[in-house]
């Protein structure tokens, strides 16, 4: 599931922050910097009132907590009565709460953050590229030969995966693939990121990553291809009208070379931009796939606190998450800058 | 020796309310060397007519008669000829250079792309250098290979257009509509360029236009082209000037106005519309405009007949004295 | 149907110039039938699209299934206390078609009883999100200045806001979990592609003459806005819910999947959360896990079905088929 995307999926074209500004590509990139900045601004101060809307006494919440100090306890109490304006500025100099205690686990909200984050990126990482490979290539075929058999095949398969969510995806492919019930084997581990005992950064490391972390890049993937055919496949079909595939095919080209020097490059736009647009609704797809998969990321992180109650971890968290959705905005931005010299100027 | 040569050539459109019949049989041929203008308002067919040339039509379009380009016929020849035909043999400056190139395309590789293709014995240096040529012989530094299009202004783009076409050194050049985005200044200079560089090269060039003004004064002969048919074709200062055509008398006399769209589509002094392609009057397609309409017309599908030295006219009233 | 210039029956300024009543009630009464045979051409142009036809077929029966509900399984069937006798999680039978869950309840019964939830909970959430959409998109579309600035700043950021991310925090720190706090904590939160659409519209309904007109006779904003945007963006807020309305019953069914939803509804969310917790999953009852899905799939495939039907009708540039 997409949800809203920033992307329109029907014509491809994307609106983000992207301005055109003269002079060059350093000029952009600053511009765009500085709208991000309100954009960030806006972020701190929403993060901050969203957990103030909490109701109860929230200091209450870490009493129940076993190994927290007393001396811990205090300053948390302490710093829970002050005032909201004195709380905001406290929060405005340590927004990540690198210091604030999770009432889960009584440790450092940071430590455990910085711990799960690796095997997020990870799934992020293949599910994208599997994403990507897979539907970027079904688009181009099904737009080329709009209305052909592969064209209403895929669509229709497409708009399956888009309708699916890929949490229950996960549980299909566990059922299937991983639990040995019925005639399936159980080829892949359903649960954790790798073997326990395994430096992960050795070859066998890498091997069992791999295999811990197929079934749930695929369970989140299949959304995404699903959204980058039917983007492609959009723009592939707005490029056909354009003027310049006409002189490229005037000029004796093959037609397999026009599409892939002329037609692809200018088409692929939309969906570079909306890979790195996609990043937030992404995470949201971690946080249900990571849980089925028992996969140790920030997303099974998120699952925990909420079911643990855990406030001031979910607040970093969040602020996490969308702090990438920012970056990512920025940098697709300038990404899309680089590869069309129109929007440099 | 005609480079170019129509013979009979017709091309409908299947729609989903039935064939559009745009051209209906058109008969022309270009010498190696010479320049022939090709008028006529929107929708009279003579776009159709290019696209034919290089079997560019879309897939919902069927050609008969024959499209001979140095005596082949585009319209049957094996999809790898044709792709060897395309450009090298004839080339096309499109209609509207604004959308015609790549944006995200650096105009020296779009330059050098059909001359790599075409040219076996070309390598990236001399093709390269063939471009610098071509940019300086239509007027642009050579540095503007590095440009992207949105760089450049609409006349430069119109002189990178033809620039594109002479790359690989073809007999034919078909210029759709070259100077319609352009100021007066600059379509002048355009049209001299091209039709300077045509005759030093000895090809055969069609230019396609609305407007007559522009062809008298460039090109040897002029035909006019009316729902589909040519319907006058002579020298092109006397058809100027003494059109037999009812119909090309409208035009000759309507300027349009530079700039302004509407006169484009309808000639001052010429009542209605052009005619659907799929919804022709009976007899002569142009009966219900003409101020000279008889009896006659409504019924007569009068075709082209001799009207004077080197001329012909589809009108009841050439011929028959009137001339 | 939207290039039309939509409100000209009402608009003040025939009354100003005086025309006699008459002439207005023709007016009126030609603008309606203008009307009813654009509705007719809307109604013969969605009816030739088969996918967007399909989307209202399957939509239908799933309307019918919950509508029927009560009917077809009696409440006293989802009954835990009621249920206690039967196996728990057993696979189909002749006496349940699709099995048991771990309360040894119907699984299609309670299948049946969540389309009741889902369809709701997408309906009532999305009503909420085009309303918020709405007037935040044609406010900031409609007034320049600081006002229409600052709404169309406040769009941008929510924007960057991660979806699944905010509703889940959200409905944490919300607390209770009642129906109520599901749709409005996924109303509050959808609204922002909405109103970025809408704004769009508005800007280009605005550059209209005959708006140009209203604003010279000195029509109120509030007057500009009610009788000439809103109809006129109304056909693609109308789409583009129907789009709204698929992931928002996708964002009720993870919010309840993650212990977020209602304990005591029983929507397809739920029982994918209930069948998870009972190792349905690596236990291999597949009868409890695919079903919810199945129909999840199915109710999500008709609303974005139907919304991009509707969105080809009416806006044809956006070419789809």
């Amino acid at each position: 599931m997409a949800l809203t995307s920033p992307v329109d999926a029907r014509t491809g074209t994307v609106s983000s922050g992207g301005a055109t500004t003269p002079g060059g590509i350093g000029r952009f990139i600053g511009y765009r910097l500085v709208s991000g900045l309100g954009t960030l601004v806006f972020v701190l101060l929403f993060n901050f009132f969203l957990f103030r809307l909490l109701p109860g006494d929230p200091a209450a919440r870490y009493r129940a907590v076993k190994n927290i100090g007393a001396a811990d306890l205090a300053r948390i109490r302490a710093e829970l009565d002050a005032p909201v304006l004195t709380q905001f500025w406290a929060y405005l100099r340590d927004p990540l709460a690198l210091n604030g205690i999770s009432a889960w686990k009584g440790q450092p909200v940071w430590d455990l953050v910085g711990g799960r984050a690796w095997p997020t990126v990870v799934l992020l990482g293949s599910s994208t590229l599997i994403s990507v490979l897979i539907g970027v290539r079904v688009g181009i075929r099904a737009g080329w030969k709009r209305g052909g058999r592969f064209d209403k095949a895929s669509t229709a398969v497409t708009l399956l995966f888009y309708a699916t969510p890929e949490f229950w995806l996960g549980l299909m492919l566990i059922l299937l693939l991983s639990s040995g019930v019925g005639p399936f084997p159980a080829l892949f581990p359903s649960g954790g990121v790798i073997d326990s005992g395994i430096d992960p950064l050795s070859i066998d490391g890498a091997v069992s990553v791999a295999e811990h972390t197929v079934l749930p890049a695929t369970a989140l993937a299949a959304v995404y291809i699903a959204e980058y055919s039917l983007i492609m496949r959009a723009s592939i079909i707005d490029e056909q009208s354009q003027d310049y595939l006409t002189t490229a095919r005037a000029k004796g080209l093959m037609d397999h070379v026009v599409r892939r020097r002329h037609a692809v490059p200018n088409a692929s736009l939309p969906t570079i931009t909306l890979i790195f647009l996609n990043i937030g609704f992404i995470i949201g797809g971690a946080i249900t796939v990571e849980t089925v998969f028992s996969y140790p990321g920030l997303g099974l992180l998120t699952f925990e606190a909420v079911s643990e109650q855990d406030f001031v971890l979910m607040q970093a968290l969040f602020l996490v998450f969308t702090l990438s959705v920012i970056v990512f905005n920025i940098i697709a931005d300038v990404v899309i800058a680089l590869l069309d010299p129109r929007i440099r100027g | 020796m005609a480079v170019l040569e129509l013979r009979d050539v017709h091309l409908t459109y299947r729609t989903a309310q039935g064939p559009v019949p745009a051209v209906r049989g058109v008969d022309l041929s270009v010498d190696g060397g010479e320049v022939l203008g090709l008028a006529g308002e929107s929708g009279c067919g003579k776009s159709s007519l290019v696209a034919s040339v290089l079997r560019l039509q879309p897939r919902s379009a069927t050609v008969t008669g024959q499209v001979l380009v140095g005596g082949e016929n585009v319209q049957t020849m094996s999809w790898r000829r044709l792709r060897a035909v395309r450009w090298g043999e004839a080339a096309v400056v499109f209609q509207g250079a604004l959308h015609s190139l790549n944006p995200i395309q650096r105009i020296g590789r779009q330059l050098v792309e059909p001359i790599l293709l075409h040219d076996s014995a070309a390598t990236p240096r001399t093709a390269a250098d063939k471009v610098a040529g071509l940019l300086a012989q239509v007027g642009l530094p050579e540095t503007h290979a590095d440009s992207y299009p949105h760089q450049l202004s609409g006349g430069q783009k119109q002189r990178v257009m033809i620039a594109l076409a002479l790359t690989c050194d073809p007999q034919v050049l078909i210029a759709d509509e070259p100077t319609t985005a352009l100021d007066v200044m600059v379509q002048a200079q355009v049209l001299e360029l091209l039709v300077g560089i045509a005759r030093q090269r000895g090809m055969g060039v069609v230019i396609i236009s609305h407007d007559l003004s522009v062809l008298a004064t460039t090109c040897h002969r002029v035909a006019v082209m009316y729902a589909g048919r040519v319907v006058e074709l002579g020298p092109a200062q006397e058809l100027f000037e003494h059109a037999r055509h009812p119909y090309v008398r409208a035009l000759a006399r309507a300027f349009p106005t530079i700039g302004e769209a509407r006169s484009r589509y309808a000639p001052a002094g010429l009542p209605g519309d052009p005619p659907f392609p799929d919804r022709l009057p009976s007899g002569c397609p142009f009966h219900p405009r003409c101020a000279d309409a008889v009896d006659e017309c409504s019924s007569v599908d009068v075709r082209l007949r001799p009207a004077g030295p080197g001329r012909v006219a589809a009108c009841v009233h050439v011929g028959a004295g009137v001339g | 149907m939207s290039t039309q210039p939509a409100g000209n029956d009402d608009d003040p300024g025939v009354d100003a110039v005086g025309v006699a009543t008459t002439p207005v009630l023709s007016q009126r009464a030609v603008a309606r039938a203008r009307r009813a045979a654009s509705l007719r051409r809307f109604v013969r142009a969605y009816a030739s699209r088969r996918a967007g036809m399909l989307g209202v077929a399957i939509l239908l029966v799933f309307t019918l299934l919950a509508l029927l509900a009560p009917v077809l399984f009696p409440a006293e069937m989802l009954d835990i206390i009621e249920t206690v006798d039967n196996d728990a999680l057993a696979p189909p039978s002749g006496e349940f078609w699709l099995g048991t869950d771990e309360n040894g309840r119907s699984v299609l019964a309670v299948l049946v009883w969540g389309a009741r939830a889902s369809l709701i909970v997408g309906l009532a959430a999305s009503l909420i999100s085009m309303l918020l959409g709405t007037l935040i998109g044609i406010g900031s579309g409609h007034f320049r200045g600081p006002f229409g600035s600052a709404l169309q700043r406040l769009t941008d950021w929510f924007l960057v806001i991660p979806f699944i991310p905010l509703v889940v925090v959200l409905a944490a720190v919300l607390g209770q979990r009642g129906l109520g706090t599901i749709v409005l904590v996924l109303g509050v939160t959808s609204w922002p592609g909405t109103a970025r659409l809408v704004r769009a519209q508005t800007l280009s309904v605005e550059g209209r003459p005959y708006l140009e007109r209203a604003k010279a006779l000195g029509g109120s904003d509030w007057q500009q806005m009610s009788r000439h945007v809103l109809p006129n963006v109304m056909p693609l807020v109308v789409a583009n819910t129907t789009l709204t309305v698929a992931i928002v019953i996708l964002s009720e069914t993870t919010l309840a999947f993650l212990g977020l939803g209602d304990p005591f509804l029983d929507s397809w969310g739920t029982m994918l959360d209930k069948a998870t917790d009972a190792g349905a999953a690596s236990t291999g009852a597949w009868w409890y896990l695919l079903p919810p899905g199945v129909c999840v799939i199915f109710v999500v495939l008709a609303f974005t079905l139907i919304g991009r039907a509707l969105e080809a009708v009416l806006d044809p540039r956006l070419g789809r088929d």
